[in-house]
């Protein structure tokens, strides 16, 4: 009984066909008649969403039918939609819903669509064989004020880039801003807990010293030993060549002290422990714990972030000297094992070529990037929002700009320290 | 299967859960029927939560058996069961929205996932559940962390209702908000049951809840169900528990209230 009115191109809707286009419906009925054949308040089997309509002396009749919930009615909704667009010469509209064996608020809200469309042209709808439970659910659906929610618009990509471009040079300039303010009232709190020392707070400190230092020792001690042997060993084939591997000695000497030693530690302790503090205090703020601590008149800048920054301060410099020594040992043993150099030969070379400010220029600069590392880290930390997805962006930025930090400084020591001849 | 227990949608028998030595529950039965609204009480520490999280699967029981639309859960393979699991919705004590997505894309999840509807129908349906629980228009395209408490509760309600389930599991819904808010959540649960034919299954502590909208009432207590039965069976049993909570002073200033 299916009778074509309104446009071409809509004859193609039927039950068979819907029911061979959704295998997933298939398999919901029959899981569902499997294992619950009296599923349905109805007591019928369930059947896809499906619809007809004819046009029967200017009057649209749509027999709705099936089982018109959520899991099918997406299946029918282009075609309805494409039939509310075309009524053609219908004056009046019916909505046979007889043979309508489920509704569910998702199916409602789609009669309740067409309704509303039919009545837009004109056409006053009425329902027929509308059952009492429908019914309820029906005046319930249209009576909410639903504007269909506006999908988040990008802008084209062309100009997207230019928008990220520019935002980015505003959030640089002012979280350089926010980061130089953060650093005078760092600095500030430090400089109070120098000339009030009962302030401090002895317990995190140490507690952070051990965290940030000495369980970094392994790892650091691993890893500068292994670049001091693969330094050594490449220095050594390079330098035999004009026959002046002896020089191998100077070169992992005076690499190690002034520049690798302290760059490697610097750049691990920010990838350890800069992360880990922003994770931390990223967590306490998203957490209100820091708003706590303020209201219950505690400083978060002594309880938190001094402890952190002076434990930062105090280690790192203690770090890079195990480093030093470490990244020497791996020299050393190259120069044994390869260049046949016994190791008293190797001390006294070491001796010749190093003098105090050779390793000064190295830890000199430590406390500086421990500051830069604990002021990066704590900033991010303090930066999360509400959203768990902040403090990982959070934690990743603070690992990136401080590693950056860490170089930029570095290299500006080494000009600095050329340039005054040491 | 009589008509009868048909009716019964959610059966729980023998059930045994525990965390290493701390027994939960023992030997728990629990029916549920089909359309009605069912509030768990019981103190702290009796399990509601876990009874709740138990019947949805996220925590494996000991001993028992479990049955959700006559369906032994345990037996379904991993795609049955999704399938099933989509025949229910869930609201967490904190919404536990995605923090990542607006509040349209949350609700819009499963409709991405499962059923490959159009972006148009998607937004239609996404408009409608924010209306249908009370939620501003404009709320849609907030995030959860701009949300306040309440709005929260709604969205993750929206959330759980974006599938039309027809059973619905609220985990402690009026807890953190104002009595007003309360009292519009109680309201908007009982509207939605009567046009919906839902089937609720609400832990909470809320007198004033179990009062307004449930109609049968679970104590756990003893590490089972104590007591079933309506507020009147409630006040009308003399287990010192249940005596203190049905017949305290908040009770007593609960009771007026709804005649």
């Amino acid at each position: 009984m299916l009778y074509i009115g309104g446009g071409a191109g809509i004859q193609s809707w039927s039950q068979a066909r819907l029911r061979r286009n959704c295998p997933f419906e298939r398999r919901v009925k029959l899981a569902r008649c499997r294992h619950f054949s009296q599923f349905d308040a109805c007591g019928g089997i369930l059947t896809a969403a499906a619809f007809k309509f004819e046009t029967l002396d200017g009057t649209l009749r749509l027999y709705a039918e099936g089982d018109w919930s959520i899991a099918f009615v997406s299946r029918i909704d282009e075609d309805l939609r494409r039939l509310a667009a075309a009524t053609g010469q219908a004056r009046a509209a019916v909505l046979d819903v007889t043979r309508l064996t489920r509704l569910d608020t998702s199916g409602a809200f789609v009669l309740h669509r067409m309704a509303s469309a039919f009545e837009a042209s004109g056409l006053a709808p009425r329902y027929e064989g509308l059952q009492s439970q429908h019914r309820t659910l029906l005046e319930k659906v249209s009576a909410l004020e639903s504007p269909p929610v506006s999908p988040v618009t990008r802008p084209p990509a062309s100009l997207d880039v230019v928008e990220r471009i520019g935002a980015g040079v505003r959030t640089f300039g002012r979280e350089s801003l926010v980061v130089i303010e953060f650093l005078g009232a760092v600095v500030a709190a430090i400089l109070d807990v120098i000339r009030h020392p009962s302030k401090l707070r002895v317990v995190p400190l140490v507690h952070h010293m051990e965290k940030a230092g000495f369980d970094a020792l392994p790892l650091i001690c691993l890893l500068t030993f292994l670049i001091g042997a693969v330094i050594a060993q490449q220095g050594a084939s390079q330098l035999k060549q004009f026959g002046a591997d002896v020089f191998t000695v100077n070169l992992i000497t005076i690499i190690f002290l002034r520049e690798v030693g302290l760059l490697l530690t610097a750049i691990i302790v920010a990838g350890r422990s800069g992360s880990a503090f922003t994770a931390e205090i990223g967590s306490m703020k998203m957490r209100e714990e820091i708003d706590a601590m303020r209201t219950l008149g505690l400083d978060p800048m002594q309880m938190l972030i001094v402890p952190r920054v002076l434990a930062l301060i105090i280690v790192l410099p203690l770090l890079t000297f195990v480093a030093d020594i470490m990244g020497l040992i791996g020299g050393g043993v190259v120069a044994m094992t390869q260049l046949g150099m016994s190791p008293t030969v190797y001390i006294d070379r070491m001796r010749d070529s190093a003098v105090f400010w050779t390793f000064g220029v190295g830890i000199l600069r430590a406390p500086f990037m421990a500051l830069a590392i604990g002021l990066i880290g704590c900033r991010a930390g303090l930066d999360v929002t509400g959203s768990a997805e902040s403090v990982g962006s959070q934690t990743t930025r603070s690992v990136v700009l401080s590693i950056f930090l860490v170089i930029v400084l570095d290299a500006m020591f080494a000009m600095f320290f050329t340039a005054v001849g040491l | 299967m009589s008509a009868e227990q048909n009716d019964i949608i959610i059966d729980v028998k023998g059930l045994r859960t525990a965390f290493g030595d701390n027994v939960i529950h023992d030997n728990l039965d629990l029916q549920v029927r089909r359309g009605e609204v069912i509030g768990i009480v019981g103190g702290s520490g009796t399990g509601k939560s876990v009874l709740l999280r138990t019947i949805l699967g996220l925590k494996k029981p000991d001993a028992g058996r479990i049955k959700v639309f006559g369906i032994d859960f345990d037996e379904l393979t991993p795609d049955e069961r999704r399938v099933q699991e989509r025949r229910w919705g869930v609201l967490f004590q904190d919404g536990a929205l995605f923090s990542a997505l607006t509040v349209a894309e949350n609700i819009q999840v499963p409709y991405r996932e499962h059923l490959h509807m159009n972006d148009q129908l998607m937004s239609e349906l996404a408009g409608v559940k924010i209306a249908m629980v009370g939620l501003r228009a404009g709320a849609a395209g907030l995030y959860p962390s701009e949300l306040s408490g309440g709005m929260k509760k709604r969205a993750g309600l929206a959330r759980a209702l974006a599938q039309d389930p027809e059973i619905l599991f609220l985990d402690e819904p009026t807890a953190g908000l104002d009595p007003i808010g309360a009292a519009a959540f109680d309201e908007l649960i009982n509207d939605l049951t009567s046009t919906l034919g839902l089937t609720v299954f609400m832990v909470t502590h809320d007198l004033d809840s179990l009062y307004a909208t449930c109609d049968r009432i679970a104590v756990l207590a003893d590490r089972r169900v104590r007591l079933i039965g309506t507020m009147d069976d409630m006040l009308a049993s003399d287990h010192p528990w249940i005596r203190s909570y049905f017949h305290g002073p908040r009770a007593r200033a609960a009771a007026p209230k709804v005649k």
